[in-house]
Protein backbone atom coordinates (compact mmCIF):
# COMPACT_ATOMS: atom_id res chain seq x y z
CA UNK A 1 0.00 0.00 0.00
CA UNK A 2 2.53 2.38 0.85
CA UNK A 3 6.49 1.77 0.00
CA UNK A 4 7.95 1.80 3.07
CA UNK A 5 11.70 2.54 1.86
CA UNK A 6 10.36 5.84 0.13
CA UNK A 7 8.34 6.86 3.17
CA UNK A 8 11.46 5.44 5.39
CA UNK A 9 12.75 8.23 3.36
CA UNK A 10 10.78 10.65 3.97
CA UNK A 11 10.36 10.25 7.63
CA UNK A 12 14.30 10.63 8.14
CA UNK A 13 14.27 14.11 5.79
CA UNK A 14 13.92 15.49 9.55
CA UNK A 15 17.10 14.21 10.71
CA UNK A 16 20.71 16.44 9.35
CA UNK A 17 21.43 19.40 8.73
CA UNK A 18 18.23 20.69 6.72
CA UNK A 19 16.25 19.66 9.62
CA UNK A 20 13.37 21.55 9.98
CA UNK A 21 12.92 20.18 13.59
CA UNK A 22 14.49 23.02 16.02
CA UNK A 23 12.21 25.55 13.69
CA UNK A 24 8.61 23.78 13.97
CA UNK A 25 9.36 22.38 17.60
CA UNK A 26 10.22 25.63 18.99
CA UNK A 27 7.37 27.30 17.45
CA UNK A 28 5.08 24.45 18.13
CA UNK A 29 6.33 24.81 22.12
CA UNK A 30 5.30 28.48 21.88
CA UNK A 31 1.87 27.32 20.22
CA UNK A 32 1.26 24.87 23.56
CA UNK A 33 2.08 27.29 26.07
CA UNK A 34 0.19 29.74 23.95
CA UNK A 35 -3.21 27.45 24.24
CA UNK A 36 -2.20 26.26 27.80
CA UNK A 37 -2.88 29.90 28.75
CA UNK A 38 -5.84 30.39 26.96
CA UNK A 39 -7.25 27.60 28.91
CA UNK A 40 -7.11 24.59 27.15
CA UNK A 41 -6.37 21.30 28.28
CA UNK A 42 -3.63 18.86 27.35
CA UNK A 43 -6.36 17.34 25.63
CA UNK A 44 -7.73 20.14 23.59
CA UNK A 45 -4.09 21.41 22.77
CA UNK A 46 -2.73 18.12 21.15
CA UNK A 47 -6.30 17.67 19.41
CA UNK A 48 -5.72 20.89 17.85
CA UNK A 49 -2.44 20.90 16.35
CA UNK A 50 -3.73 17.03 15.48
CA UNK A 51 -6.75 18.46 13.42
CA UNK A 52 -5.10 22.08 11.86
CA UNK A 53 -1.11 21.78 11.71
CA UNK A 54 -0.63 25.02 10.39
CA UNK A 55 1.17 27.60 12.38
CA UNK A 56 -0.77 30.89 11.68
CA UNK A 57 -3.92 29.05 11.70
CA UNK A 58 -3.69 28.55 15.19
CA UNK A 59 -2.26 31.74 16.04
CA UNK A 60 -5.42 33.27 14.67
CA UNK A 61 -7.81 30.89 16.17
CA UNK A 62 -6.20 32.08 19.58
CA UNK A 63 -6.26 35.85 18.65
CA UNK A 64 -10.04 35.50 17.65
CA UNK A 65 -11.02 33.52 20.94
CA UNK A 66 -9.20 35.95 22.95
CA UNK A 67 -11.39 38.68 21.70
CA UNK A 68 -14.57 36.37 21.92
CA UNK A 69 -15.17 36.44 17.70
CA UNK A 70 -17.89 34.62 16.89
CA UNK A 71 -17.71 31.05 15.17
CA UNK A 72 -18.27 32.35 11.69
CA UNK A 73 -15.30 35.13 11.78
CA UNK A 74 -13.02 32.36 13.23
CA UNK A 75 -14.03 30.62 10.40
CA UNK A 76 -13.30 33.46 7.84
CA UNK A 77 -10.34 34.88 9.69
CA UNK A 78 -8.65 31.25 9.89
CA UNK A 79 -9.54 30.64 6.56
CA UNK A 80 -7.78 33.85 5.00
CA UNK A 81 -4.79 33.01 6.77
CA UNK A 82 -4.54 29.60 5.99
CA UNK A 83 -5.74 30.42 2.20
CA UNK A 84 -1.96 30.46 1.45
CA UNK A 85 -2.56 26.56 1.42
CA UNK A 86 -4.57 26.69 -1.92
CA UNK A 87 -1.26 27.84 -3.70
CA UNK A 88 1.04 25.64 -1.80
CA UNK A 89 -1.08 22.70 -2.68
CA UNK A 90 -1.32 23.22 -6.28
CA UNK A 91 2.31 24.07 -6.69
CA UNK A 92 3.16 20.68 -5.15
CA UNK A 93 0.46 17.76 -5.82
CA UNK A 94 0.89 17.61 -9.32
CA UNK A 95 4.93 16.60 -9.01
CA UNK A 96 3.17 13.69 -6.73
CA UNK A 97 0.11 12.63 -9.17
CA UNK A 98 0.46 9.40 -10.29
CA UNK A 99 -2.40 7.23 -12.21
CA UNK A 100 -0.84 4.33 -10.42
CA UNK A 101 -1.22 5.31 -7.09
CA UNK A 102 -4.65 5.46 -5.08
CA UNK A 103 -6.46 9.23 -4.53
CA UNK A 104 -6.88 8.97 -0.62
CA UNK A 105 -3.04 9.40 -0.56
CA UNK A 106 -3.73 12.36 -1.79
CA UNK A 107 -6.66 13.58 -0.10
CA UNK A 108 -5.35 12.20 3.35
CA UNK A 109 -1.69 13.67 2.93
CA UNK A 110 -2.57 16.93 1.75
CA UNK A 111 -3.41 17.55 5.31
CA UNK A 112 0.68 17.64 5.76
CA UNK A 113 1.00 20.57 3.85
CA UNK A 114 2.60 23.30 5.57
CA UNK A 115 5.60 25.65 5.05
CA UNK A 116 8.25 23.32 6.41
CA UNK A 117 7.17 20.37 4.76
CA UNK A 118 6.19 21.78 1.51
CA UNK A 119 9.99 23.48 1.90
CA UNK A 120 11.60 19.60 1.95
CA UNK A 121 9.51 18.12 -0.44
CA UNK A 122 10.05 21.02 -2.99
CA UNK A 123 14.00 20.60 -2.25
CA UNK A 124 13.83 16.96 -2.85
CA UNK A 125 11.25 15.64 -4.93
CA UNK A 126 13.15 15.58 -8.15
CA UNK A 127 15.46 12.56 -6.81
CA UNK A 128 12.90 10.44 -6.32
CA UNK A 129 10.94 8.78 -9.43
CA UNK A 130 7.42 10.05 -9.78
CA UNK A 131 5.72 7.03 -8.87
CA UNK A 132 7.27 7.18 -5.40
CA UNK A 133 7.05 10.72 -4.41
CA UNK A 134 4.08 10.62 -2.76
CA UNK A 135 4.79 7.82 -0.21
CA UNK A 136 7.90 9.93 0.21
CA UNK A 137 5.47 12.78 0.89
CA UNK A 138 3.71 10.99 3.64
CA UNK A 139 6.94 10.35 5.32
CA UNK A 140 7.65 13.84 5.67
CA UNK A 141 4.45 14.71 6.68
CA UNK A 142 4.17 11.97 9.70
CA UNK A 143 7.90 13.14 10.71
CA UNK A 144 7.00 16.91 10.63
CA UNK A 145 3.55 16.58 12.11
CA UNK A 146 4.81 14.47 14.78
CA UNK A 147 7.35 16.98 15.74
CA UNK A 148 4.50 19.52 15.87
CA UNK A 149 2.18 17.86 18.30
CA UNK A 150 4.96 16.66 20.62
CA UNK A 151 6.34 19.94 21.01
CA UNK A 152 2.84 21.40 21.53
CA UNK A 153 2.85 18.56 24.06
CA UNK A 154 6.12 20.04 25.12
CA UNK A 155 4.67 23.46 25.62
CA UNK A 156 2.13 22.88 27.02
CA UNK A 157 3.53 21.45 30.04
CA UNK A 158 6.64 23.52 30.09
CA UNK A 159 4.49 26.54 29.60
CA UNK A 160 4.79 27.32 33.32
CA UNK A 161 8.69 27.81 33.37
CA UNK A 162 8.77 29.94 29.89
CA UNK A 163 9.67 32.99 30.61
CA UNK A 164 8.96 36.03 28.13
CA UNK A 165 12.62 36.40 26.81
CA UNK A 166 12.90 32.64 26.06
CA UNK A 167 9.50 33.15 24.13
CA UNK A 168 10.45 35.89 22.30
CA UNK A 169 13.41 33.80 21.18
CA UNK A 170 11.52 30.57 20.32
CA UNK A 171 9.37 33.48 18.22
CA UNK A 172 12.08 34.05 16.19
CA UNK A 173 13.05 30.85 15.28
CA UNK A 174 10.54 29.98 12.65
CA UNK A 175 10.86 32.89 10.14
CA UNK A 176 14.68 32.76 10.36
CA UNK A 177 13.95 28.70 9.09
CA UNK A 178 12.00 30.35 6.45
CA UNK A 179 13.38 32.96 5.71
CA UNK A 180 16.86 30.44 5.17
CA UNK A 181 15.01 27.80 3.50
CA UNK A 182 13.31 30.35 0.54
CA UNK A 183 16.95 32.33 0.19
CA UNK A 184 18.01 28.04 -0.57
CA UNK A 185 15.21 27.73 -2.78
CA UNK A 186 15.92 30.70 -4.80
CA UNK A 187 17.13 28.54 -7.77
CA UNK A 188 15.49 30.38 -11.06
CA UNK A 189 14.34 34.23 -11.99
CA UNK A 190 10.54 33.01 -11.14
CA UNK A 191 11.18 31.69 -7.88
CA UNK A 192 13.77 34.49 -7.10
CA UNK A 193 11.51 37.47 -7.79
CA UNK A 194 8.50 35.45 -6.00
CA UNK A 195 10.57 35.62 -2.68
CA UNK A 196 11.54 39.18 -3.04
CA UNK A 197 8.56 40.91 -4.27
CA UNK A 198 6.10 39.08 -1.78
CA UNK A 199 8.54 40.47 1.20
CA UNK A 200 8.11 43.23 -0.28
CA UNK A 201 4.72 43.79 -1.26
CA UNK A 202 3.11 41.46 1.42
CA UNK A 203 4.15 44.34 4.40
CA UNK A 204 3.19 47.01 1.68
CA UNK A 205 -0.11 45.53 1.27
CA UNK A 206 -0.65 45.65 5.05
CA UNK A 207 -1.00 49.42 4.99
CA UNK A 208 -4.19 48.79 2.43
CA UNK A 209 -5.49 45.26 4.60
CA UNK A 210 -3.90 43.69 7.47
CA UNK A 211 -5.75 40.73 6.94
CA UNK A 212 -5.57 40.78 2.97
CA UNK A 213 -1.98 41.87 2.91
CA UNK A 214 -0.84 38.45 2.15
CA UNK A 215 -2.98 37.09 -0.54
CA UNK A 216 -3.17 40.14 -2.39
CA UNK A 217 0.72 40.88 -1.95
CA UNK A 218 1.38 37.25 -2.73
CA UNK A 219 -0.80 37.45 -5.63
CA UNK A 220 0.29 40.39 -7.38
CA UNK A 221 4.28 39.55 -6.18
CA UNK A 222 3.78 36.14 -7.97
CA UNK A 223 1.82 37.01 -10.86
CA UNK A 224 5.10 39.97 -12.01
CA UNK A 225 7.63 36.92 -11.11
CA UNK A 226 5.38 35.14 -13.31
CA UNK A 227 5.58 37.42 -16.39
CA UNK A 228 8.79 38.49 -16.12
CA UNK A 229 10.04 34.58 -15.75
CA UNK A 230 8.12 33.61 -18.64
CA UNK A 231 9.40 36.74 -20.93
CA UNK A 232 13.17 36.39 -19.69
CA UNK A 233 12.98 32.43 -20.86
CA UNK A 234 11.03 32.37 -23.88
CA UNK B 1 -12.69 18.88 26.70
CA UNK B 2 -15.10 21.93 26.85
CA UNK B 3 -17.86 22.16 23.98
CA UNK B 4 -16.89 25.36 23.07
CA UNK B 5 -13.20 24.82 22.52
CA UNK B 6 -13.82 21.96 20.48
CA UNK B 7 -16.11 23.35 18.24
CA UNK B 8 -13.71 26.10 17.86
CA UNK B 9 -11.03 23.35 17.05
CA UNK B 10 -13.08 21.67 14.48
CA UNK B 11 -13.87 24.88 13.14
CA UNK B 12 -10.12 26.08 12.49
CA UNK B 13 -9.47 22.87 11.10
CA UNK B 14 -12.22 22.74 8.68
CA UNK B 15 -10.84 26.27 7.52
CA UNK B 16 -7.57 25.15 7.09
CA UNK B 17 -8.02 21.81 5.54
CA UNK B 18 -10.78 23.59 3.25
CA UNK B 19 -7.73 25.48 1.10
CA UNK B 20 -5.73 21.92 1.48
CA UNK B 21 -8.85 20.24 -0.56
CA UNK B 22 -9.80 22.53 -3.37
CA UNK B 23 -5.77 22.30 -3.89
CA UNK B 24 -5.83 18.88 -4.17
CA UNK B 25 -8.96 18.76 -6.61
CA UNK B 26 -7.56 22.05 -8.36
CA UNK B 27 -4.48 19.59 -8.95
CA UNK B 28 -6.07 16.33 -10.96
CA UNK B 29 -6.36 18.71 -14.12
CA UNK B 30 -3.04 20.54 -13.65
CA UNK B 31 0.24 18.93 -15.30
CA UNK B 32 3.37 20.02 -13.43
CA UNK B 33 4.88 21.13 -17.15
CA UNK B 34 2.16 23.48 -17.85
CA UNK B 35 2.04 27.20 -17.22
CA UNK B 36 -0.56 27.53 -15.05
CA UNK B 37 1.59 24.95 -12.74
CA UNK B 38 4.89 27.37 -12.94
CA UNK B 39 2.18 30.56 -12.32
CA UNK B 40 1.28 28.59 -9.16
CA UNK B 41 4.28 27.66 -7.93
CA UNK B 42 5.38 31.45 -8.21
CA UNK B 43 2.06 32.36 -6.31
CA UNK B 44 3.10 29.93 -3.47
CA UNK B 45 6.54 31.16 -2.90
CA UNK B 46 5.76 34.86 -3.21
CA UNK B 47 2.33 33.98 -0.94
CA UNK B 48 4.61 32.81 1.63
CA UNK B 49 7.33 35.29 1.56
CA UNK B 50 4.63 37.34 2.16
CA UNK B 51 3.76 35.62 5.04
CA UNK B 52 7.17 35.74 6.59
CA UNK B 53 7.47 39.37 6.14
CA UNK B 54 4.45 40.30 7.42
CA UNK B 55 5.26 37.71 10.54
CA UNK B 56 8.95 39.49 10.75
CA UNK B 57 7.80 43.18 10.41
CA UNK B 58 4.16 43.28 12.20
CA UNK B 59 4.64 40.69 14.27
CA UNK B 60 1.86 40.17 16.77
CA UNK B 61 2.69 38.12 19.47
CA UNK B 62 5.95 38.82 21.43
CA UNK B 63 8.26 39.53 18.98
CA UNK B 64 6.50 42.77 18.52
CA UNK B 65 7.88 43.72 21.82
CA UNK B 66 11.57 43.42 20.08
CA UNK B 67 12.81 46.88 18.28
CA UNK B 68 12.55 46.79 14.32
CA UNK B 69 16.19 47.04 14.36
CA UNK B 70 17.38 44.66 16.91
CA UNK B 71 15.00 42.08 14.32
CA UNK B 72 16.74 43.25 11.79
CA UNK B 73 20.01 42.82 12.67
CA UNK B 74 19.28 39.25 13.96
CA UNK B 75 17.92 38.15 10.48
CA UNK B 76 21.17 39.80 8.83
CA UNK B 77 23.41 38.11 11.24
CA UNK B 78 21.25 34.74 11.01
CA UNK B 79 21.53 34.69 7.55
CA UNK B 80 25.11 35.13 6.98
CA UNK B 81 25.33 32.59 9.49
CA UNK B 82 23.71 30.28 6.91
CA UNK B 83 26.22 31.07 3.95
CA UNK B 84 29.26 30.84 6.76
CA UNK B 85 27.99 27.37 7.83
CA UNK B 86 27.07 25.98 3.96
CA UNK B 87 23.83 26.93 4.10
CA UNK B 88 22.97 24.25 7.39
CA UNK B 89 19.41 25.05 8.94
CA UNK B 90 20.36 24.06 12.57
CA UNK B 91 22.86 26.47 13.20
CA UNK B 92 21.25 29.69 12.18
CA UNK B 93 17.83 29.13 13.80
CA UNK B 94 19.63 28.08 17.11
CA UNK B 95 21.47 30.84 16.84
CA UNK B 96 18.18 33.52 15.87
CA UNK B 97 17.25 32.05 19.16
CA UNK B 98 20.58 32.85 21.40
CA UNK B 99 21.10 35.92 20.52
CA UNK B 100 17.85 37.35 20.65
CA UNK B 101 17.05 36.16 23.89
CA UNK B 102 20.13 38.02 25.24
CA UNK B 103 19.69 40.92 22.97
CA UNK B 104 16.05 41.18 24.60
CA UNK B 105 17.07 40.82 27.88
CA UNK B 106 20.32 43.56 28.26
CA UNK B 107 18.99 45.63 25.65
Amino acid sequence: MINTKYFLKGLKSIKGVGSPAIALGASFVAIGALLKNLGFSIQESIFSTFLTYALPGSLVMAESMFIGASLINIFIAVWLVNARLYPMTVALMPLLMHENQPRWKYYLSCHFIAVSSWLIMKDNYEAIEKVNRIDFWIGIGIATWSIAIFSTIIGFLASDFLNKDMLIGLAIVNPIYFICMMIGAMKTIQISLSVLLGGILGPVFYFLSPEWCILFGGFVAGSIAYFIGERSVS
Amino acid sequence: MSANIVIVIIVTSLATYLSRFLGVISSEKIKETSRLFRWFNCLAYSTLSALIARIVIFPSGSLSEIDYLIRFIVIILSIVVFYLTKKNLVYPTLFSAIILSILSSYV
